[in-house]
């Protein structure tokens, strides 16, 4: 590892905020349903690729922003987004030397569990929302994720 | 390299401690009601941004509008604005007939005190849920537990004020019950959303109870936040099974749910009969309880 790589941190905060439109601009029911956690894949995509650059700080504040624009809980997002995102870290080293088939099986687990959690938060705090829908979006966030790979490593230089 | 994997657990418990506590602190009690103002000031400019496509095209449209267009809705609206005039003509007597019938000295004033028209914007919240952003917040008066309602008829309520936006809850979605009346005979119950823009259940009637097909369904003006008499829903379909202790009844929303965007939030009379009942006392106005059976009323 480089000790003078640049953390592509100006690349990080935009990469979210883009993302973070993507996740709340109105599209048709059916294709809503579909559209995958963008924030969610590129907190991930950080974690792998520059784990040391935004730290767990990062995913916080970003699913602070989720939760204020969804209009959750306030912590609900962000206790989820640090969850994936610590095991993202804890296992880049693991996850980023593997096909990007593999990473988009990680991928796809990593936003189940997520889900998983906002399902849980949701019920424990007495919004809960029983659509066997909501599960559909790893599937799709899984997929998007060679895509996103591509265009996300050209904002840096991969180690 | 041991040392940094013990730092990211440490940082992980940190952020994940203060994430429990920020929940465990907004769900009980209002301590984050101010922190979540500021939030949803600072979230305004990425819904203005969310929004603004749309708005332009809109802006667009109205520009390119021709004067021949312009002009043919005009009288469209001159023609509608006559046929509801003539429907109100009679209004000002049926309201003082209705006083002398209720032996009350005078007429009562409008339920509805103070109007604000706003604008529904195109951000999306979430998918399963229905729930809009609406363009006005607490700078212009907007209170948590307002009654918002569209042409058709309820629309819903405001769930949280930002400053200058606010997010409303509408009738249809999952977590929100309208307690309504059956019109024609004046059958209490509650409306639940689905989580789908165009379906009401009304799932707490019993087999044998007396509702039909294109029954209309009005706010009964309990639960504290609706005004009795405004109308919510018609009834599409009445499924009885008699094995079933529970009639499967749905209805549809007057308004127009996923398409109205011009939306009004209503401040209403404190105090009148048709007000919402307030939640604190628990029994309702006396005016409220005698109002579904038509009590005789005694001569003084």
């Amino acid at each position: 590892m480089n000790a003078r790589a640049v953390e592509p941190r100006a690349a990080m905060l935009l990469a979210a905020f883009i993302a973070l439109i993507f996740q709340v601009v109105p599209l048709p029911a059916w294709l809503s349903i579909v559209r995958p956690a963008f924030l969610v894949i590129v907190i991930l995509y950080w974690s792998i690729s520059a784990p040391r650059a935004g730290g767990l700080f990062f995913p916080f504040v970003c699913g602070l922003a989720l939760d204020v624009f969804r209009g959750a809980v306030l912590g609900e997002h962000a206790l989820a987004l640090v969850v994936v995102a610590f095991l993202a870290i804890r296992f880049h080293l693991l996850i980023r030397n593997k096909p990007l088939f593999e990473q988009a099986l990680f991928v796809f687990a990593a936003l189940a569990l997520y889900e998983f959690m906002i399902w849980a938060i949701d019920g424990w705090s007495g919004h809960s929302l029983n659509s066997g829908l909501r599960w559909l979006h790893p599937v799709t966030g899984g997929l998007l994720w060679p895509v996103a790979c591509g265009l996300l490593s050209r904002t840096h230089r991969p180690r | 390299m041991h040392s940094r994997v013990a730092a990211t657990g440490l940082s992980f418990t940190f952020y994940a401690t203060i994430a429990i506590v920020l929940m465990f602190l907004d769900q009980r009690g209002q301590w984050l009601d101010y922190a979540r103002y500021g939030l949803s000031a600072a979230a305004y400019p990425v819904q203005l941004a969310v929004d603004s496509p749309s708005a332009a095209w809109r802006w667009l449209r109205e520009i390119a509008a021709t004067r021949e267009a312009l002009r043919r809705e005009n009288s469209a609206l001159l023609d509608r604005n006559r046929a509801l005039e003539l429907r109100t003509l009679r209004m000002e007597a049926l309201a003082a007939e209705n006083a002398q019938l209720r032996a009350l000295g005078a007429a009562l004033p409008d339920v509805a005190r103070k109007w604000l028209p706003a604008e529904v914007m195109n951000v999306e919240l979430s998918t399963l849920r229905q729930r809009v952003i609406i363009n006005k917040g607490a700078t212009s008066g907007v209170f948590k537990g307002q009654a918002v309602l569209a042409s058709g008829g309820l629309m819903g309520q405001v769930m949280r004020a930002g400053p200058w936006s606010s997010e409303v809850i509408l009738i249809t979605d999952p977590e929100h019950a309208v307690p309504v009346q059956v019109l024609r005979n004046g059958l209490r119950t509650i409306a639940v959303g689905q989580g789908n823009a165009g379906v009401l259940t009304l799932p707490y009637l019993p087999v044998n109870s007396d509702i039909k097909v294109d029954d209309l369904l009005v706010t009964s003006g309990l639960g504290g936040v609706f005004p009795a008499g405004y109308p919510v829903a018609r009834v599409t379909d009445v499924g009885r099974d008699p094995g079933q202790p529970l009639a499967q009844v749905h209805a549809q929303p007057l308004a127009a749910i996923d398409r109205d965007r011009e939306v009004s939030l209503v401040w209403f009379t404190p105090g009148h009969p048709a007000s919402p009942a307030p939640l604190a006392e628990a029994a309702p106005p006396p005016a409220m309880r005698s109002e579904p059976q038509p009590a005789p009323s005694e001569p003084k």
